[in-house]
This record gives C-alpha cells, structure tokens and sequence, in this order.
C-alpha cells in the first residue's frame, strides 16, 4: 500500500510531522517500508506556454520555441520534444534553474541558436523512471507559478508493508482511519453524496452464486466522452501511489481503490449481452483477460458473465472482450462485495496477483459498496460527464459477514499480557477503534466494525488492546529459571564432541544446500530413492540428498578452483531416501578430503592424505563410542569409490558382543570410507584423490559409561612378532588370529611395520606386531610367554600360512 | 722445599693451565701423578733418603702433590664447562622457526551461532529439539493456523514434494511435534534448516532458524518481551536497545518483530539498517489458541509464548558478514575466519 502524506493529511491531520507520523504507523503494526520524496529536489521550475515554434535553421528535430514564463518575459528555448505544440503549457526551468543529478541550467546555444532556459519531461523532474516527451500540464495551469506549487510536490509516498490480516488499512480512508486513532483525533471523510440518476437505463443483474457474493452493485452512465483525459492532480495521486494514468474510466476505478478500498471494474456495456450472471466457472470455459493471456477456467471460480460467457474473474481481472476501451460511450460499473474464501488463493492458483484480488482475499468492508459507487460516479460525472442511470442494487443478506459479540475479559487481558491495563484505558481504545462494546461484570462484549475482519476472537481484542496501549508501554518480565535439575545423560556421544574431534584434526565444517544437483548425485549414489522437489529453483538444486558427499565434493571442487591445497571439510545433516512408503530422513556425518596430509611446512617431508589418514579421523570418531571393537572396516564394494581403496564400517549390533565368529552376522551397516572412484572423479572434473566417509550419526553417539577395572599388580611383557603371509591376508585376519590364539591375556596387540619388497617373497608380505602379554595373578616367566608365542605363530601357520619373518 | 721442587710444581702449574682439552690434562695428570710421574717418582725415592730428611722431603712432595692435583680440577671444571658451552651452542636452533604438525580447523558461523543460542537460552531450562525437514502440510501449515486459502502462505514460497509433502518454511512445525507429545510445562528450543523458494541477493533457499517457545500456567507477553531483551543484549554482548512492534502471524497472538538498535551504525542510520537505526532480528508473538486446540493443550488453563529468529541475519550482524551467499559456497578463505 503505497499513498501519497497529502491525500492521507487531506482525511486526517495530526499535528505530528512525516517522520513522527511514519514512525507511529510502524510501531502500530502498519510497518512503513519506504517514505520517498514525490519529485527530485529542484529549483526554478515555472509554469510556461508556448507562444511560437519555428523550425531548427540546422537541425531536424530541434525546434525553436518562444516560451512565456509570466511577468511579461518571453524565453527563446530550443526544444527536441515531439509533443511540444503551440499554446501548449510545459514546466520550464529557468537559467539558473538546478535540476537533479546536479544539472545546472546556463544559457546555451544549441547548433548555433540561442536557449534561454529547457522545458522538462517528469523523468527530468525526477517524477518517474520513464517518460516520452514533456510533462503537458492542464490549460488552466497559471503561467509563471512555480512547479512545485502548483503540483505540491513537496510531498512524500508512503509505502506499508502491511500484513495480510490489515486488509483495512489498504486504502487512504483506512490508513486515516488508524492515525486517528492513534493521535486520538477525528477523520474528516471526503464527501461521496448520491449522485442522482439522469436517465433510467438499468441493466438485470442475477446473482447465482449467492455465497461466494452476497452484495453485488452496478449502475449504467451512459453518454459519456471518450476524448477526454484524466485530470492532472488525479493523474498525479494515482501516480504517487505507483499507478499508471490509463484513461478516465480506469483512473477513477483505480482512485476509488485507492481512497475508500473498495475493488471496481467498469465493464463497455455495449459489449455485453442480456445481463450480469455473477456464478461459478462450468467445465471447459475460458476467458482472455484485460493482460491478454487467456486462460481455462477452474470449475468453480467465481466468474461475473453475461448471457453468453464468462466476462470477468470476479474480484481478481476484468475480461479483454468486454473492456472499456476509447469509443467506449456506456458503461456499466460494478461496485461488490466477493467473500475473501472463495477469492483467497484463486488468483494465486491462476499466477495471478491484482490489486482487487489482493484486497479481497484479505477481506473489503461488505458495507462499502455503496459510497464507492457513489464516490466513482460522481468523479466520472466530473471528468467524462455521462448520464448515470439508478444504482441497480443486488443483496442476499444472510451471507453478508455480520460481525459477532466477542467477549473480552479483564483477567484473559491480564493474564496475556503480563500487564494490568485500567479498565477505562481498554474501554477508550475500544471505543477509538470503532469496537462497540458493552460492559459486563468480567469485562466487555465487543463487536468490530464490518471493515475488521481480523477481530473476531478475545485474542484478536487482546491484540488490538495491547496494539493501541503500545507494546513499549508493556513492561518487560523477567523468567526465572525451572529449579529442577535436568538429567544430563552420560551415555551420549553430542554431537559437538564429534565436531570437535574432527575440527581438532584439521577439519572445516561445511553447510552445504540439501538439494543437489541429481547429475552429480547419481556419480555418489546409484540405488533407488532420490526424493525429487516439484518446484525447484533450478534443474541443480532438485534432488534431495541422499548422501552428504555431492554437497561436500562440490565444496571440495570450489576450493580446489581457489588453488587450495589442503582441504579437509565435513558436515553433519539429514540424508533424504525413500523407501517404499516409508520416507527415512536420517542424520549422517560426512567428510571429504583432499591435498597435501599437513599443511605446507618446514623440516618434515610432506606427503599426499592417503585413505589411513582418514580411516584415522574415523576411527577417532569411533573411539568416542568407548567401544572400538564393536566397529570393524571390512572391504568391499561401492559404486562411487575406488574398487582397491573401499572399507565398509560396520558395527555390532549388540555392543560389547564377544562372539568374533559370528561378526559377519551381526553387523551392521553404517557407513562407508574410501577413495572416490577415479572414473567418478573424472567425470566431475577432478584429476587429483579425494577421500569420503560417511557415517550415520545414531552409531557413534552412544557410548558405554566407563568401568574402572584394576590396575594389574603385576608386570606386563612385551614382545614382537614379525610373520610372513600372502598379500591377499588382511591385516584384520591375521591380528584376529593372534587373538584367538593367544593363550595368555593379551592386553595390547598392535602393527607396527608393513613391509613388502627385497627379502620377502613376491606375493607374500611382512607383518610385524608388538604384543604387550599380562596376568592378574602373577608374574609372567618367560617361559609362559614363549608358550603363548610359539601357540600364535603355530596358528597363524596352520590357519594363514604364515611363516616367521627371518 | 727445594728449589726443583718448586721449579717442578711452578712449570706443572703453567703446563696444566695451558692444557686445551680433557685429553691434554689427562697426559698432564699421567705425566705427573701417574705411576711413571715426576711427583710419584720423587716419592719412590724419598726411601733412599735418611729417616730424619725423609719425613720432611715427604711432607714437601705431598705438598707438591697437592698442588698439582688441586690445579689440574681447577682446571678440569673449567674444561668441562667449556666443553658443554660448546655442546650446547652447537645445539642451539631458531626458536621463531614455525611449529610443525596439523593445525586446527574449525567450525561453520551458522553452527556458532546456533551453540550460542542454544547455550543462552538453556541457562533458562530450554531444551533443545529437532523435527523432519521434509515436513506435511499439517505441520507446517494447518496445525499452524495457516489453513490452505490463507493469504499468508503466498509468503512462504514452499518447496513442494507433493499435494501433501514440502520442505519446512520454518522451525515452528516443531512446536506441533513436541506439544503432541509433552504436556506443559514446556520450555524449548528447536534450530535447524529450513527452506524457501527463494533465491537472489539476499535470499537463500535454505537457511537456519532456531524456534523456541514456553508454555506454562502463566506465561504472559511481557515475559516474552523480557526474556528476548535479555537474550537479544547477551548475545551481541552489548547493552543495545530493543524494541517491539505489532506483527502478524498466524500461529501467535498478539504478534510482534523484535528490532535491535542497529550493531552497525548504533543506531545512528547506515546502509546495513536502511538508514532506520533499527534491525528486525526476529519474529515472536503468544501461542495462539487454535494451535493450543490442534495439540490439545487446555489454553485456557495454559499460555504459551514462540519466538522464530534466522540464524544467518544473527550471525551477520555478529560477525559482520555482508553477503548472505557467503554462508554456503563453504569457501575455505571464508570459514577458517572463524576458527
Ligand atoms: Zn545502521
């Protein structure tokens, strides 16, 4: 909603000035957006009429104009407008006139002849972004009077950002009514008296969807004359509200909006045949709109007719056929009231947005009809003359909105507000809000006025109440907080301990958009489910995910094209699948990383991130758990990743399970870890290894609440083991081997040395462990422990064919 | 003592003085105190001497001795202090040589931001929950008191899945989940992303909110005005102005849209503020009752207030970002400013 501070002072004065005046309606809920001047700042513009034109001596589209500027002077002004004509009346800007963006205006010569002075198009007077030719003014405009008086342009456009339940405030009248209010003074509403008919044309009006509009008024004005043009200072009201003068007929339809809210569509009453059907779209109709588009109509939708077909989207846009156009000589002006149900969403649902529909989704006072058609005809009667006929006026009463009693009681008040307001502040802010009210032991019974379609329950009352006593004036309270201790669960893993652990590797957290592009995705993720967006912004951002890598390698990638050389990123979110009817939405921790393992630095050799580095920053993760050994890598197969370089991580599912034989049935999948796919890298563009992991976040954030157990008396003895096995063994195989054969407790078992080349066989490789052997009863003689190593190393020959490294 | 035993200990003395290194005033000891030396020597002969001489030849040579030994530990401790000065200048490195090892990274501003509130409001016994992101109409809408002709949905730009499956436009539908199932009293705080069909200079079509709310017997708009007054000034850690002014949604009543006092400007007007002095932070109101009706909470006995804020505008004004895009193109040059 957008007006001009002259029209809405015309209705209400405050003594208060623009910016006071724009702070109250924001503090009122009606959150002005932008006060803007109506025209640039300029001096020594006057009102002047062309007396003479010759032809430019040595320019075609030059003419040379003898312009009267008042007080006996006459100017030589060269123009280059094409709508300068003789008599005509134009602003003109003296020498020494200033004009926006600094023009100063000197005398010149232009190709040789002389201009004393320029006369402005209102681009030029910084009125509006376009204009063709000079700003014409009216022939009475008095000649040698300043611009900015005759205008007013010292005024300013006020635009609301208004919400959608103040549809009241979407005129002038309702914008004053609401300064009245809030300065506690009175509106002095513009005059609409009936304008009696002067002919006795009618036309039949028939109402069948009753519901969907309950009022419905028109009136024929016949004879009207299609030459003339809207007047200056409606043209300039209307364009300081950001409306285009259009012709006379639309122009008042627009400032009866404008001023009084009420929706009015003037129809060529030629162009229409038999009568007005106001009724509900039937299957198959269609209708070209005054935009030109034409479109198939929704059964259902409200539709004003004639006898033949649908001629206007009730309350939305008028039809292109039946449109007042410049021979247009009768006209029939429609003035009614559409129920905000059956118009909210219907434009929306056309891709439709208009002033009228905007205002009647939001709901128009049902009792406005009347003066609006008055206010129009006689503003018609004034530009375009015409004889208007009786209004013709159609009412089904009982679907008009009447406005129920709400009761408003002083203690709710109290208890909403925080706030004891005085029982004679809430009757004054009723009665200035027009909220009729009757009091009673408790409180009040209120009804709103017909134009508040937002007050109908105690807390919309509460709300007007507090609105109006000013939510400043409200003092704030202070919350205690709850004097129960809240549990704090020790066997969580939060997820910030997990962030934590990665940022203290070296890890940046990423936040990357949960929609994806499916092209990339489908490189990352190969199985069904992908959830598609039925609106996206773009064909890349419609996929939801289905595993955080496209969002991280697609940061990834970014930072590589920055010349980047370490990249470590991860990120926690929901991961998208649907799964038959069921659509999971699971929270995962991914990571992705890329470059050179440590940051460029002296003394120590630096090396590519290979696959271990991150097995490493995931088995810190694991570690969290308190329970490593319930996780285990096991390789295989992923379509994104690197056929050698893939680790499965996989879980048991009861936790703390000894059972090592039964693991490969007891496992759970929950995440995987390797290199990406050098086929997949190659197709996203990247030359280089990138290394993934992604885990569901629910498996590492539990964890087993820590259980002291005795330190051991007695010595531990520590010895190494270096074996020889096939290349194909893993190193998994064969330290659960040495597990299951050791005789004595083993405490620690750790490799220590990989080793393939001279000395070893080719197709074999060399392992080497350190073993910390322990028992809780006593001391371990060497001899136990050779025992437990010669029973080792005898497993690993008979189950591994492994051999003593020599 | 005799002249040659002076003569002895005087040239033994100057020997030992100039000796360089260990090893020279080892061959100086030998050559002295050794079982061939000059001193030891002169004892095996004293044996030769009479009784009477004797006594007295051996008190001179152990003096002599004496002499000698102590001058060679002299100047032993000085060797030897000379010897671990040089070890240790030899040892000596750059200590502004740079460290070495993996260097920390850090967390996204988003993320800080939303531990920030999160910390700030648990003080007060919020607690944090979390809801789907791929939401239903219900929950996000008409649980919400947003029934589906509402005018107030044009202003959501909603992603669609289906007639019936969307990506939350905001934190509130977790409001509906939890009141479903909890009774009051409640006190709650629910950050995560949500979304909107919306992209352009300063509109991304996901960002973060953290919605909170608090239903109890007594609840009341001015604890809401107080405890976000609080909250506002703890989180910028400043003692910045707050005000309140009438809003609408759907799902509170009264509504209101908290401003701060401009972080940037101090509300002086700048360009960050639109030359107002003030910026709007966030969006709150008093639960409304058809809401309390959808979860079956007895809004006559309880009140409830719900606030939503944007995590990315809190954390602009906090860090002083300028371009909301910044939050999601994960620039390494942009994140690690905040490690
Ligand atoms: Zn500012």
């Amino acid at each position: 909603m957008k007006f001009s501070e002259q029209w809405l002072r015309e209705w209400v004065n405050p003594a208060i000035t623009t910016q006071q005046l724009a702070n109250q309606l924001t503090m009122a809920g009606l959150e002005v957006e932008a006060v803007e001047r109506v025209a640039a700042e300029f001096s020594q513009v006057v009102i002047g009429v062309v007396k003479h034109i010759e032809k430019h001596p040595d320019a075609d589209k030059l003419k040379v104009c003898s312009v009267d500027t008042g007080n006996g002077q006459v100017l030589q002004i060269v123009c280059g407008a094409s709508n300068v004509v003789k008599g005509g009346k134009y602003p003109v800007a003296l020498v020494g006139a200033v004009l926006p963006n600094d023009l100063k205006i000197k005398k010149s010569k232009l190709r040789g002849v002389e201009s004393s002075g320029m006369m402005c198009s209102a681009k030029e007077l910084g009125m509006l972004e376009q204009a063709e030719g000079l700003l014409t003014l009216p022939e009475d405009a008095p000649v040698g009077e300043t611009l900015v008086n005759y205008l007013q342009l010292n005024d300013v456009s006020i635009e609301l950002s208004l919400t959608p339940n103040r549809g009241d405030c979407l005129s002038v009248a309702g914008v004053a009514r609401e300064v009245a209010v809030l300065n506690k003074i009175c509106v002095t509403p513009v005059h609409a008296d009936p304008v009696a008919p002067r002919c006795d044309d009618t036309f039949p009006v028939d109402i069948t969807a009753q519901q969907e509009c309950p009022r419905y008024l028109g009136r024929v004005i016949k004879n009207i004359d299609p030459t003339r043009t809207t007047p200056l200072w409606m043209q300039e009201r209307l364009r300081r509200s950001g409306l285009r003068s259009i012709s006379p007929v639309v122009d008042v339809t627009n400032y009866v909006l404008l001023e009084l809210g009420q929706p009015m569509h003037a129809f060529d009453l030629d162009k229409l045949s038999g009568g007005i059907i106001v009724r509900l779209a039937k299957k198959g109709e269609a209708i070209t709109l005054l935009d030109g588009q034409s479109i198939k109509l929704i059964e259902g939708t409200l539709v004003i007719a004639d006898q033949k077909r649908p001629v206007a989207l009730a309350g939305i846009m008028g039809g292109e056929e039946s449109a007042v156009s410049g021979t247009t000589r009768t006209i029939f002006l429609e003035s009614a009231f559409f129920a905000p149900e059956c118009i909210a969403g219907r434009a929306r649902g056309y891709g439709l947005h208009t002033d009228s529909s905007h205002r009647f989704e939001r709901g128009v006072d049902p009792a406005l009809q009347e003066r609006a058609i008055e206010r129009a005809t006689a503003l018609l009667f004034e530009i375009v003359g015409g004889e208007p006929g009786p209004v013709i006026s159609k009412q089904i009463k009982e679907y008009v909105p009447q406005r129920k009693p709400v009761l408003l009681r002083h203690e709710r008040l109290k208890k909403v507000l925080g706030a004891n307001l005085d029982a004679s502040i809430v009757d004054d802010i009723l009665f200035r809000l027009e909220l009729q009210h009757v009091e009673q032991e408790h409180g009040w019974t209120v009804t709103a006025p017909s134009f508040r379609f937002d007050v109908e329950s105690e807390e919309d009352l509460i709300e007007e109440v507090a609105r109006i006593y000013g939510y400043a004036n409200i003092p704030a309270a202070r919350t205690q907080a709850p004097s129960v201790m809240l549990p704090v669960t020790e066997s969580g893993v939060t997820v910030q301990r997990i962030q934590n652990t990665l940022i203290d590797r070296g890890y940046q957290e990423a936040i990357t958009y949960s929609f994806v592009d499916p092209k990339i995705q489908s490189h990352l993720y190969s199985s069904n489910g992908a959830v598609t967006l039925a609106n996206p912004i773009s064909a890349d951002m419609s996929e939801m995910r289905t595993t955080l890598w496209p969002g991280l390698i697609s940061a990834i990638i970014h930072n590589l094209n920055r010349q980047q050389s370490t990249i470590k990123l991860f990120e926690t979110g929901l991961r998208f699948i649907r799964m038959g009817n069921d659509l999971q939405q699971e929270p995962m921790i991914a990571g992705a990383i890329t470059g050179s393992a440590l940051p460029i630095q002296w003394g120590k050799e630096n090396r590519n991130i290979d696959f271990f580095d991150m097995k490493s920053d995931v088995e810190s993760i694991v570690a969290l758990t308190g329970n490593t050994d319930a996780f285990m890598f096991v390789p295989d197969k992923h379509p994104a990743l690197h056929p050698g370089q893939t680790a499965k991580i996989v879980r048991h599912t009861q936790l703390n399970q000894k059972d090592a034989d039964n693991r490969s049935v007891d496992f759970e999948e929950i995440g995987w870890l390797g290199a990406i796919h050098p086929a997949v890298g190659k197709k996203l563009d990247v030359d280089q290894p990138i290394y993934v992991f992604e885990i569901k976040l629910a498996a590492v954030t539990q964890r087993i609440i820590p259980r002291f157990e005795e330190i051991p008396k007695f010595p531990s003895i520590k010895r190494d083991l270096a074996i020889v096995v096939d290349e194909g063994i893993s190193a998994q195989a064969v330290s659960d081997c040495i597990r299951r054969a050791s005789t004595a407790m083993l405490t620690n078992l750790k490799l220590f040395d990989v080793y393939q080349g001279k000395g070893i066989d080719s197709g074999r490789k060399s392992l080497a462990f350190s073993l910390t052997l322990q028992d809780r009863d006593r001391t371990l003689t060497d001899q136990d422990v050779d025992v437990a190593m010669k029973e080792i190393l005898s497993t690993l020959n008979r189950e591994l064919g492994a051999t003593l490294r020599t | 003592m005799s002249d040659a035993l002076e003569q002895l200990v005087s040239n033994a003395e100057s020997a030992i003085q100039n000796a360089q290194d260990l090893k020279a005033l080892d061959d100086l000891r030998v050559a002295y105190l050794g079982k061939k030396g000059e001193i030891t020597q002169r004892m095996q002969t004293l044996g030769t001497l009479a009784p009477e001489e004797r006594k007295e030849a051996g008190k001179y040579i152990n003096l002599a001795k004496q002499s000698i030994q102590t001058a060679i530990e002299a100047r032993k401790s000085t060797l030897d202090l000379a010897d671990l000065d040089a070890k240790l200048a030899a040892e000596a490195i750059d200590v502004t040589l740079p460290g070495r090892g993996q260097s920390n990274g850090g967390l996204h501003p988003v993320t800080l931001t939303l531990q920030r509130i999160e910390k700030l409001f648990s003080q007060l016994g919020f607690e944090i929950a979390e809801g789907p992101e791929i939401e239903d109409d219900y929950h996000n809408f008409e649980a919400l008191n947003i029934p589906e002709s509402h005018p107030a949905r044009a202003m959501h730009d909603t992603f669609y899945f289906d007639d019936h499956l969307l990506l939350r436009t905001h934190t509130s539908p977790v409001q509906i989940r939890v009141m479903k199932n909890k009774q009051p009293p409640l006190r709650v705080i629910a950050p995560g992303r949500v979304y909107r069909c919306d992209s352009d200079l300063t509109h991304t079509p996901m960002f973060h909110q953290v919605e909170g709310f608090m239903v109890d017997e007594d609840v009341s708009f001015a604890q809401l005005k107080g405890i976000l007054d609080e909250f506002l000034r703890n989180f910028f850690e400043r003692d910045l102005a707050v005000r309140f002014r009438p809003s609408y949604f759907p799902f509170t009543e009264p509504s209101a849209e908290a401003d701060i006092q401009c972080v940037m400007c101090n509300g002086a007007g700048c360009r960050v503020c639109s030359h107002t002095g003030w910026i709007e932070v966030l969006g709150c109101g008093m639960v409304h009752p058809n809401v309390f009706r959808h979860v079956g909470v007895d809004s006559e006995k309880y009140t409830g207030f719900a606030f939503g804020m944007g995590a990315e505008r809190l954390a602009m004004l906090r860090y002083g970002v300028n371009d909301l895009r910044l939050f999601f193109e994960n620039d390494l040059r942009f994140l690690q400013q905040f490690n």
